[in-house]
């Protein structure tokens, strides 16, 4: 659950969302879940060639499986406490 | 001893390869991802997914061309940089401390 309590963090911050299929979107993370899907308000278009026609729409959900990247705002990471999490979840991931 | 009081870190033997992976925290690490594309960054976090957070990313994505009169196969790259990049696990092949060709 380590990268859901990540993006929980998140929530409210400005991300770009890349999906398998190559489109962009920059939009607030408004929510996540446990399958690491995401919904996104305020949305618009960043790779000019690689986005749909999606001028109407405002805020979208995402399934978590088609995300390919999650750009995100390098000042909201606080790496060390990222890699901490990261070893406990590890060790407690190697206990089951 | 006062050093009993916090076990937060058990102990780290390398047993399985997920425990490979952990040795590279917080170094710069390799990644091969499908759709021929390399992703070389900071490893901050991973899961067993493999799904991972890098910092100082550099992707190179690879596309190969025809030449229509030669038929030879013309490869291009791609790169660009990340600041600090989610990258899902589904989309990896392998992981490995970067290869370098210096001494």
């Amino acid at each position: 659950m380590l990268f859901y309590s990540f993006f929980k963090s998140l929530v409210g911050k400005e991300v770009v969302v890349e999906l398998k299929n190559d489109l962009s979107i920059c939009g607030t993370l408004h929510s996540v879940d446990q399958f690491l899907n995401i919904k996104l308000t305020d949305i618009n278009v960043t790779d000019p060639e690689k986005y749909p026609h999606m001028l109407s729409v405002k805020t979208c959900f995402i399934r978590g499986s088609v995300v390919r990247y999650v750009q995100l705002p390098a000042d909201e990471c606080d790496t060390q406490l990222l890699q901490d999490a990261t070893r406990k979840e590890a060790a407690q991931n190697k206990q089951r | 001893m006062a050093d009993d009081q916090d076990q937060a870190i058990p102990v780290q033997t390398v047993e399985e390869p997920l425990d490979l992976v952990r040795l590279s925290l917080d170094e710069r690490i390799y990644v091969k991802m499908r759709t021929d594309r390399e992703l070389r960054g900071r490893l901050h976090a991973y899961d067993q997914h493999l799904n991972m957070i890098l910092g100082d990313v550099e992707e190179t994505v690879t596309t190969s061309e025809i030449d229509e009169e030669t038929y030879e196969e013309i490869f291009k790259t791609t790169k660009r940089t990340i600041p600090m990049l989610f990258v899902r696990g589904d989309g990896v092949i392998l992981v490995s401390p970067p290869m370098r060709t210096a001494t």
